[in-house]
């Protein structure tokens, strides 16, 4: 009977210790802890090209994340990139003139969008629209524009 | 040549008779699932056996594979001034591939060849056919309990591995080679998903952990009754789940993490 009992005890320690390690992978290896779920109003920007953004990328204002990139589709009228962002409920705080931009972290990093707010009263509110944005760099056109100012010096 | 030609039709007839034995014991032993699960003290000393005892291999593999991972990871990412990603490397391979497939190999190593061996001498010894005669299917009191607690176990294993392995990795990066260790799990954090890395990952492992185990019980219980028989048998279970898992890990590869 003392068998059993010890035997049942180990089973129940490794149960315990590999539900425990799920956990840990869940809540310490992956994001899942600072996944808000669908929590946040969304607003709605165009760009002229927005480079290698991808959905799920962090929108930040002064480096702080504030909200992830939720949809990405073209707008047919325009042909301008349409980019759905969702931003936290607590952060209700950007001017109706907050401009967006893209901008990439480090040399090879991701890209994201960092917003920087305007002068107005009025704040964004679900489904308004950011009239002010800045593409992502395009490095082909930079050095193409370069080039362009080179020669155009050198005559 | 004729009589090679023979022999290696014979062969493949074997091959494929033994496939299709394996895919109509699965069939016969789904509905003996259920009542295994009525009878919990057998499960749970097979959870002991097959789960517990290869806790010790599973854990030090681990803490090795993740002390190796974080070496190596450290010594390609300072070429490229970017040590601080270790983590993420560490993490994702092990989360992705290295947890699930390396426990289903040594799964398959430790227990698999133990439960085939251990059925395979039932069935020698003639307690399987005891038991028939005794109106006890064997399917249910033999198989079922075994089959249950190895997909219990074999996620369970593989978590505790890349867990453990995470560590290792952490060991090896903050404590010996002097990565940030905010840095460290930042970047993990910020890089692994939950539904694309840690979920799959854990699919992957029940899938290993199915397979491992219903190969491992259909192999003791196909032997052929003699001590070779069972020997085969047992080798048998170690290549064909290793082949299984592994060729399985490539298609789920494939369909899961296709960009």
């Amino acid at each position: 009977m003392q068998d059993k009992m010890t035997r049942d005890v180990w089973v129940g320690l490794f149960v315990a210790l590999g539900l425990a390690a799920l956990v840990m992978l869940a809540l310490r290896v992956s994001n899942l802890t600072s996944l808000t779920g669908d929590a946040g109003y969304q607003v709605v920007a165009q760009f002229d090209n927005i480079g290698g953004l991808k959905v799920r990328a962090p929108i930040k204002l002064a480096g702080v994340v504030v909200g992830r990139v939720e949809s990405i589709s073209i707008d047919a009228e325009t042909f301008r990139a349409e980019v759905g962002l969702r931003i936290e409920n607590r952060y209700d705080i950007f001017p109706t003139d907050t401009s967006a931009a893209i901008y990439t972290s480090g040399l090879l990093g991701e890209q994201y969008i960092a917003l920087s707010p305007g002068a107005e009263d009025a704040v964004l509110k679900d489904g308004d629209r950011i009239t002010l944005t800045q593409s992502s760099i395009v490095l082909e056109n930079l050095i193409g524009q370069f080039l362009y100012n080179k020669a155009a010096e050198g005559e | 040549m004729i009589r090679l030609l023979a022999q290696l039709g014979q062969r493949a007839q074997e091959a494929l008779a033994r496939l299709g034995r394996l895919h109509l014991f699965l069939v016969s032993l789904l509905p003996a699932l259920p009542s295994g699960l009525l009878r919990p003290r057998l499960v749970v000393d097979q959870l002991f056996h097959i789960g517990v005892l290869s806790m010790q291999i599973i854990l030090v593999s681990g803490l090795f594979v993740g002390l190796v991972l974080g070496l190596q990871g450290y010594n390609i990412l300072t070429t490229f001034g970017s040590a601080e990603s270790l983590g993420v490397v560490v993490a994702l391979s092990l989360v992705r591939e290295l947890g699930p497939v390396i426990t289903a190999l040594l799964f398959a190593g430790r227990a698999g060849s133990a439960i085939t061996a251990e059925i395979g001498l039932m069935k020698s010894t003639e307690q399987l056919g005891g038991m028939e005669m005794m109106a006890v299917d064997p399917l249910k009191r033999v198989v079922a309990p075994r089959f249950i607690a190895g997909f219990i176990s074999m996620p369970l294993l593989a978590a505790m591995f890349s867990a453990v392995g995470v560590l290792g990795g952490y060991f090896i990066g903050v404590g010996l080679l002097g990565v940030d260790p905010g840095a460290y799990w930042s970047q993990i954090e910020s890089r692994v998903d939950f539904h694309e890395d840690i979920v799959n990952g854990v699919i992957k492992s029940l899938v290993f952990g199915a397979v491992a185990i219903w190969i491992a019980v259909f192999e003791g219980f196909d032997c052929v009754p003699t001590a070779e028989g069972v020997s085969r048998a047992t080798t048998r279970t170690v290549v064909n789940t290793s082949l299984a898992v592994l060729g399985l890990d490539f298609i789920m590869t494939a369909l899961m993490f296709n960009v």
